[in-house]
């Protein structure tokens, strides 16, 4: 009796068991596939028909049966000298001679300074791929004359030009000098402080009240949200420290930069906010390193900072170097906190030193991302996988670095 | 040992001055590095002690302006600054309605892959998702704010219909941030699972129970500190939020509860009063310190209570 009914019983658990795997594994699938439309759709984003309406048209600028793409250098440098004023001709040909420029580069002028090409619709690559014939039969009803090209807004070229306000000669060259800039301030800034710390925490602190209070804090400033570090870095970076930020100290100042809101500014806040990543990470680090180390050095008669420099921090470095890596990538990332501290809006110079103002990549795609016309969105797209192609190979260095180095005890 | 070695030493050498040097000379440099050291480690004091001061110098300026009041702040369902209207709920309820939407999504689908990782997976599927998991809750979060406004807004717009769903609206803004706290609850939750000692599971198996048994009456249960301190911690991350929604949810604030609608939420209004140029002591500037305070301490208390969650669970096991 007991075991008909534990049989009965049985194969309802068992397909209780079987549904609810399902549903487990369902919902694993689900966030993969969330995760990937997230990827693909940028992907989407990033290539695709475009169509482009000439200013003038190029067939019009053909000498005789010649058509532009296949004058010569010299020819086309005739035709920006016609059609350009002199003076824009003449502050491009002091740049440099156009007579020796490539005729590549020049022939990207003429098409620049003269076609003068803009957008008119943008298609994404999957309905480029899908609803090609469609499209052209559009694009020749709706926009007689246009030009419908497939292009890639990713290039070589959009990753070394400066910003600028035409989306067809847009840039992030600014903002990619920009996050390194600022990037390398936020290094030079947490990264001593940080593992400083971390040694601290392990090496020397004594279980205490203020050592117990230094570390229940870092836990929760990890968690603090990075907008509330925005907000600090504007009341203490930006306002307070101004002078020191804007360079005035140091007797730097540019009537452009002459307020706090500089790269200086923007590195140290993002110092602040990676501190605790940093500090928990090398905690983790240095805790590995195994116990019998300090022992024997001690027993030859090591002071403290000794055995710390020579033995613990040797064997802690690649756990500390992959925590700060992937610190940094988060740091690299972050917008929230420099839109609070004050990123330009709309600059094409290069930064040139700490005092600069600043944008960054991140910047730069949340400020194209919220503008309504279909082509700073693609160019987003095309920005966004330059930042995550930067992420994914620090991430792999940081993964290969413990690979590479992890010991075991 | 100590003992002895110091006898040894004692009648051979010199035994006085050896002595009394190993144990009295003061090295300076060691305790120089020792303050430097220290300092350090009490830096992040002052960075508490700088957010407290400045977010509660500006609110306090803030709440004495003539204009403002606690009870209406707290209590005001307008925050129009230009006709002097300071009421905070608005921005609450779209941080509110954002928030829970995206744990709607993040806790059931996150904690069923952490059960499917911990307890069905293959050791090899596992050690090849976790870490996945882990660069995917590394991807900056104005990207999801990206894919919030230009894939899940235009399909929720086809879905439901045009009239009915806003361009920008807190509802996308919500799903993506769902999937950006998906990870971190599926990871940390899958951290606790793990964590719970082989023995119970045995001992499960033993007395009969059935895969999904164990998982959902022996290990869940046992893991759910863990767990309960990873959605804590995910509430506090949704709420702390800012580029998703300053992306996708709408400028403007806007009360209402209606997911289809634009709504401004508090971190999204901080982002849009700060990107403009904002002058030092006008009365936006001391009120984005004012919502500042406010969000500090409602995610400190959260971590506060994840933390200490944590520990519980912690002593436990160990």
């Amino acid at each position: 009796m007991i075991r008909l009914s534990s049989v009965s019983n049985l194969s309802a658990r068992h397909t209780a068991g079987r549904v609810w795997q399902v549903v487990f594994l369902g919902s694993t699938v689900i966030g993969i596939l969330a995760l990937s439309a997230l990827l693909l759709n940028i992907l989407n984003s990033a290539f695709g028909f475009v169509a482009l309406k000439a200013k003038v048209e190029p067939a019009s600028l053909a000498l005789g049966d010649v058509p532009l793409e296949e004058q010569s250098t010299d020819e086309l440098v005739a035709l920006l000298q016609s059609r350009l004023s002199s003076g824009a001709f003449n502050k491009l040909n002091n740049e440099k001679a156009l007579a020796d420029r490539p005729h590549a580069e020049v022939y990207a002028l003429v098409l620049e300074r003269i076609v003068k090409y803009s957008v008119d619709e943008t298609w994404s690559l999957w309905e480029s791929i899908t609803r090609s014939e469609e499209i052209k039969a559009y694009v020749a009803q709706e926009y007689p004359g246009d030009k419908l090209v497939f292009i890639s807004w990713l290039t070589a070229d959009f990753i070394s030009r400066p910003q600028s306000s035409e989306a067809l000669s847009a840039g992030i060259r600014t903002a990619i000098f920009g996050s390194l800039w600022t990037i390398g301030i936020t290094i030079l800034f947490a990264f001593p402080v940080g593992v400083g710390a971390a040694i601290y925490l392990e090496e020397y602190a004594t279980d205490n009240w203020l050592n117990r209070l230094i570390r229940t804090n870092i836990n929760n400033l990890a968690g603090v949200p990075s907008i509330i570090y925005g907000i600090l870095g504007l009341a203490i970076f930006v306002r307070l420290l101004e002078k020191l930020t804007s360079g005035a100290v140091f007797g730097l100042v540019d009537a452009t930069t002459a307020n706090g809101r500089t790269i200086l500014s923007a590195g140290l806040t993002l110092g602040l906010l990676v501190l605790p990543v940093i500090i928990i990470n090398s905690q983790e680090a240095i805790r590995a390193v195994p116990q019998l180390l300090r022992k024997a050095s001690y027993g030859l008669g090591a002071t403290k900072w000794q055995t710390v420099w020579s033995h613990v921090l040797p064997n802690a470095l690649p756990g500390i170097l992959t925590g700060t890596i992937l610190a940094v990538s988060r740091a690299i990332g972050e917008t929230a906190p420099l839109v609070v501290v004050g990123a330009s809006t709309a600059i094409s110079m290069d930064p040139t030193s700490p005092f600069s103002k600043f944008t960054t990549l991140p910047i730069q795609i949340f400020q194209w991302t919220s503008r309504p016309q279909a082509e700073w969105r693609h160019l987003a797209a095309a920005a966004i996988v330059v930042l995550l192609a930067l992420l994914l190979s620090l991430n792999a260095a940081a993964i290969l670095l413990r690979n590479r180095f992890a010991r075991k005890y | 040992m100590n003992g002895s070695s110091i006898e040894f030493l004692g009648p051979n050498a010199v035994p006085d001055r050896s002595g009394s040097s190993l144990k009295k000379r003061r090295r300076w440099g060691e305790t120089i590095i020792q303050s430097l050291l220290f300092f350090a480690g009490f830096f992040s004091i002052f960075t508490t002690l700088g957010i407290v001061y400045e977010l509660g110098k500006e609110a306090w300026l803030f709440f004495r302006l003539p204009e403002v009041d606690l009870v209406a702040f707290l209590t005001g369902t307008k925050w129009q600054p230009h006709i002097d209207q300071f009421g905070i709920l608005p921005l609450a309820t779209a941080t509110l309605v954002t928030t829970a939407i995206a744990m709607l999504i993040a806790i059931p689908l996150g904690l069923a892959a952490a059960i499917y990782l911990s307890e069905y997976a293959s050791k090899k599927l596992r050690n090849t998702l976790k870490p996945v998991l882990e660069i995917l809750a590394g991807i900056p979060t104005i990207v999801y704010g990206y894919f919030a406004l230009t894939f899940v807004t235009p399909l929720l717009r086809s879905i439901f219909g045009k009239d009915i769903v806003s361009i920008y609206n807190t509802g996308s803004a919500g799903l993506v941030m769902g999937i950006l706290i998906l990870p971190l609850i599926a990871s940390m939750s899958e951290d606790a699972l793990n964590a719970v000692p082989r023995v119970l599971r045995e001992a499960a198996y033993g007395l009969g129970a059935t895969k999904l048994e164990v998982a959902v009456k022996i290990v869940l249960p046992a893991a759910l500190s863990g767990i309960a301190a990873a959605i804590i911690l995910g509430v506090s991350r949704a709420i702390g939020e800012t580029m998703i929604v300053a992306v996708a949810a709408g400028a403007g604030p806007n009360f209402t509860l209606n997911p289809f609608k634009a709504a401004e939420t508090m971190t999204g209004h901080i982002v849009r009063m700060s990107g403009g140029d904002l002058s030092y002591d006008s009365i936006d500037y001391n009120s984005i310190f004012a919502i500042g305070l406010v969000l500090f301490f409602i995610t400190l208390i959260l971590n506060f209570i994840s933390q200490r969650i944590v520990r519980r669970f912690r002593e436990v096991y160990e």
